[in-house]
């Protein structure tokens, strides 16, 4: 009944143990505060069964920034780990408990943090932006949240029930095949990123077809946003990489749970098969995750330059560039496994080419500051912050492309700051200057801009006093994932001075929280109008609060930088006009259920409770016919109360 | 409460904090600088052919990246400079120009043509440090086969018949080839100062090909996790005179207890035992006894790994990648 799931499976030692209390006071906090003031109801409708695309990027954002502080705290732990306890006789941190907490560090900061903001991003801007009404599938969006929500569960599940992964954010085999792990860590793993990321590959379909069907009359390709092709990019890749991960964690669950032999080492299974494969997907992921973040600093740039962007063909070139050479390079992860010279070289150049467009994106920006009219607001800071850290990884990245030099650096902590260098400098600015940009158009007011400046000089000296000490041991010879080492190597100084760098950075994340906090409080004293930044592009051309359906009006777009042009031309977009009925989809929680069912699935095999597991799979292909059978999924607002809706949202009431 | 929130809020000002992250990171860097004074830095600091190559491409790598890196950084703070709003000079403004063929043309060109140039000596420089290929010298090469365990290393010298754990030792200005397998989830064998890490796999040799300048201690690493133990996988690299080397080596034979292949099975399991140990080989086929444990089904696509002559020709594991 119970598979091998038993009381030993609660956690027994003092880190974790408060790990999970501190998870279940919050918790409960939360369920405490929506209790008193009777919020459930208000939640269930406005949130959590709504199909908007507004309302469900919301609630990816707020779940990314629960993982981030998840993430962070992980972070906190391995470096007090390696700055102090490391050399002294016995920690309180176990080896064990330490390859867990890695693992969970990168598992949850790039598929909890990094794709979620991301896709947070994508819900709120993407359909606007296109001056579309809502996305291609709305419900099977509702579904995709729901789905990255339970593997979310799923992994935080792990800390209190069971344990985690101990095999590395990847967890090469054969390391993470049954000999060797035979715990639920790997079973958890799989399942977390198992359904997540069919929920990727959902999300990926959804926006490519709504890029491609639901643009604005008149917004030719060439006319589209650059923050759009970058998603065209970034959901093409979804769509090519992410079935790949689907497979190959399929392989290794059926290696773990019918005995198979995929990827052992024995009876002529190939681990090497696994990291190829994984590759194939870890390589473009990389891209899934940054081209958006690309896209959002060529939104930003023209914005606070007060100037087009420069180069929107190059643009273009370059993201398609990007997306077809990223899978052309995943072999430069494992160089050291053994291929020959001109297979090491031939991956080496691909990798160094890749630099070309991304270095051109670069110049593309810095010459829309050339001759612009600059203000250095937060998003600008960010955007300056993240060319002063991405560069540098992009040196050191093209350093790692030689595989004569990889063959010294590979798996050393050289690597562990060249990544960091790209995703916090990338991406995670990235979501930082999106998140602070298009924040007062779903909210009404601007975040304080005092305290989101220290929050930015923080995180920079804080990453630079994080990152830098790391190159410098990785050349000393840290390998990387170290739970102790020898004192007499003398790297204690700079896992010290890593350390410092972390507390910095957890100071400028306070000060984010304390920027929100803040300006919430202070909305009043914050608040601006619709289109505060003097935006250039639709998602600017709507009221704020932004009504259900974004646009009552579709009128055709002419041109790339359609606000902006409506404003030069003077036209009043707030005047009043004779409106039609719009269909909205209507509320369902059929996305929850769905991943309930889901998550069954992936908790009754990662406990061996088959019935379960079993009942979750029924239930979901019960679902999933349920949906296709569905009909009255939308209704209808009158014109007559889209028009109320107007008057009221443009303040004409 | 309120006033008070207030007033703290106004107090902490972004010049405050800028100031005081400034000290921070002059106290920092000094002390960093200190303190780095007397330590080691092998990668730049090496101490084997392979090694020296090695740091000289990154030398190379670094001084061509920064020929991109420098102008980015001049041109942004010198445009974000010029070019802000507040700027009294008023600086031209061009609100609608969205683009320039002419510079478009030149930063495509330019990193390209930066690219083809590291993209040959990228070519060039993988083929020399190729892990596979033997190192010219006129001295005989010495092979040592290096077996990662859960969670030590384990080291035979095939001709002067001894083995040792998580200490090798080998003479200074020889060619050593290392042919690296493992008995345990994938790990990988490195030693800084000698330069190039190799992945060890079950069922597999890989090969590397490394030589020291000159007599030293150096430290060795496992880079890659294998279980719980892993941190534990430093090892001892000694180089050694030629003749200390072959006295040390007859000393071992002579002395030390033997390795068969049933002291090997009560030394493989897991353990965290960092010590040294040394042997006398008895049983010569211990490494391809190993790699046979995991060909023993048939069927198997490594088949080609039995013996490890015939790898120094060949490129088994490049055929097995290029196959893929």
């Amino acid at each position: 009944m119970w598979g091998r799931l038993s009381l030993d499976a609660l956690p027994d030692d003092i880190v974790t143990i408060g790990g999970v209390v501190l998870g279940a006071v919050a918790l409960l906090l939360v369920v405490g505060l929506l209790t008193y003031f009777k919020k459930w109801r208000w939640l269930w409708k406005n949130y959590l069964t709504s199909l908007d695309p507004k309302k469900i990027g919301i609630m990816y954002i707020v779940v990314a920034v629960i993982m981030l502080l998840r993430g962070l705290a992980d972070v906190a732990m391995l470096r007090a780990q390696q700055a102090v306890f490391a050399t002294m006789e016995s920690s309180p941190i176990s080896a064990d408990l330490f390859q867990q907490v890695f693992s969970a560090h990168g598992t949850i900061m790039i598929f909890f943090v990094a794709m979620g903001v991301l896709f947070g991003i994508i819900n709120l801007i993407l359909p606007l932006q296109i001056g579309s009404r809502d996305v291609a599938f709305p419900l099977l969006n509702s579904i995709s949240f729901w789905l990255f929500a339970a593997g979310m569960v799923l992994i935080n599940l792990s800390l209190a029930v069971g344990e985690f992964s101990t095999a590395g954010w990847l967890a090469y085999p054969p390391l993470s095949t049954l000999e060797y792990s035979p715990g639920t860590g790997i079973d958890y793993w799989i399942w977390a990123l198992q359904i997540a990321g069919i929920g990727t590959t959902l999300s990926g379909v959804n926006f490519i077809a709504t890029i491609l069907t639901m643009r604005r009359k008149g917004m030719t390709l060439m006319k589209m946003p650059i923050f759009v092709w970058s998603i065209l990019g970034s959901m093409a890749l979804v769509v090519f990489a992410f079935p790949i991960l689907t497979a190959t964690l399929g392989l290794l669950t059926l290696d773990r749970t019918l005995d198979t032999n995929f990827f052992t080492s024995t009876l002529g299974g190939n681990p090497m098969m696994y990291i190829n494969m994984i590759w194939a997907w870890g390589h473009p992921e990389v891209y899934i995750l940054i081209l958006p973040a690309f896209g959002i600093f060529s939104e930003i740039v023209p914005i606070f330059a007060r100037k087009k962007l420069f180069g929107y063909a190059s643009m273009v070139i370059a993201i398609i560039a990007i997306t077809i050479l990223s899978f052309t390079v995943w072999l430069h992860h494992f160089f050291t496994m053994g291929a020959g010279a001109n297979v090491n070289a031939f991956f080496g150049i691909m990798t160094m080419i890749i630099a070309v467009p991304t270095g051109v994106k670069v110049f593309n920006w810095l010459f829309t500051m050339y001759r612009g009219r600059i203000s250095f607001t937060n998003p600008m800071l960010w955007f300056m912050g993240f060319v002063a850290t991405f560069t540098l990884g992009g040196l050191t990245g093209v350093m790692l492309a030689v595989p004569g030099i990889d063959f010294q650096m590979h798996n050393t902590l050289f690597l562990v700051a060249h990544f960091h260098n790209m995703i916090i400098g990338g991406v995670l600015f990235g979501a930082f200057a999106a998140l602070e940009y298009w924040f007062p158009k779903f909210t009404g007011f601007k975040l304080h801009e005092g305290l989101g400046k220290i929050a930015f000089w923080n995180w920079i000296v804080g990453f630079m006093l994080a990152f830098i000490p790391l190159y410098i041991l990785g050349m000393m010879g840290a390998a990387r994932r170290l739970d102790s080492y020898d004192p007499s190597l003398g790297w204690q100084g700079l896992f010290v001075v890593a350390g410092i760098g972390v507390v910095v950075i957890l100071l400028g994340v306070f000060f984010q929280v304390v920027q929100v906090a803040y300006s919430v409080w202070k909305r009043k004293e914050l608040a601006v109008g619709p289109d505060p930044w003097d935006g250039r592009t639709l998602e600017w051309a709507t009221p704020t609060p932004i009504p259900e359906y974004n646009f009552a009006k579709m009128t055709p777009v002419t041109s790339r930088d359609e606000f902006w042009e409506l404003k030069r031309k003077k036209v009043d977009i707030s005047k009043p006009g004779t409106y039609e009925a719009i269909k909205v989809p209507k509320n369902t929680p059929l996305g929850i259920w769905v991943a309930a069912a889901a998550f069954l699935v992936g908790f009754g095999i990662i406990w061996y409770m088959w019935w379960l597991a079993l009942l979750g799979f029924v239930l979901t292909v019960g679902l999933i016919i349920y949906i296709t059978l569905r009909e009255d999924t939308e209704e209808t607002l009158s014109a007559a109360k889209i028009k109320s809706i107007e008057d009221k949202a443009w303040g004409r009431a | 409460m309120t006033k008070f929130l207030e007033k703290l809020i106004a107090f902490i000002t972004v010049k405050k904090v800028v100031g005081l992250l400034a000290l921070l990171v002059v106290i920092v860097t000094l002390g960093l600088v200190l303190y780095l004074q007397d330590k080691n830095i092998p990668v730049l600091n090496p101490q084997g052919i392979i090694a020296d190559k090695q740091l000289s491409l990154l030398v190379f790598t670094t001084i061509l990246g920064l020929f991109v890196i420098i102008p980015v950084f001049i041109m942004m703070f010198a445009f974000a400079w010029k070019y802000r709003e507040n700027s009294k000079k008023k600086p031209k403004y061009t609100p609608d120009v969205g683009g320039n063929k002419m510079f478009e043309l030149l930063w495509w060109g330019i990193p390209f043509v930066i690219i083809i140039i590291l993209s040959i000596v990228t070519w060039f420089s993988t083929h020399d440090l190729d892990p596979y290929k033997p190192l010219r010298s006129s001295t005989k090469p010495i092979t040592i086969q290096v077996v990662a365990l859960q969670w030590r290393w384990l080291f035979i010298y095939p001709e002067q018949n001894i083995a040792t754990i998580n200490e090798v030792r080998f003479p200074e200005k020889t060619p050593i080839n290392f042919e690296i397998s493992g008995d345990a989830p994938m790990s990988a064998f490195w030693i800084p100062s000698l330069g190039s890490q190799t992945y060890a796999m079950n069922g597999m040799t890989s090969q590397l090909k490394l030589e020291a300048n000159g007599v030293g201690e150096y430290i060795g690493m496992n880079t890659n996790i294998n279980g719980e133990g892993y941190a534990d996988m430093r090892f001892k690299a000694i180089s050694l005179r030629s003749s200390d080397f072959i006295d040390w080596a007859n000393n071992v034979r002579m002395t030390e207890p033997g390795l068969n292949w049933n002291k090997y099975e009560a030394i493989q399991p897991q353990t965290r035992d960092t010590s040294v140990y040394r042997y006398s080989l008895i049983d010569h086929d211990i490494f391809d006894r190993i790699l046979m444990k995991y060909m023993d089904h048939g069927g198997s696509s490594h088949s080609g790994h039995t013996s490890s002559s015939e790898h120094d020709s060949s490129h088994d594991m490049m055929s097995e990648m290029e196959g893929m």
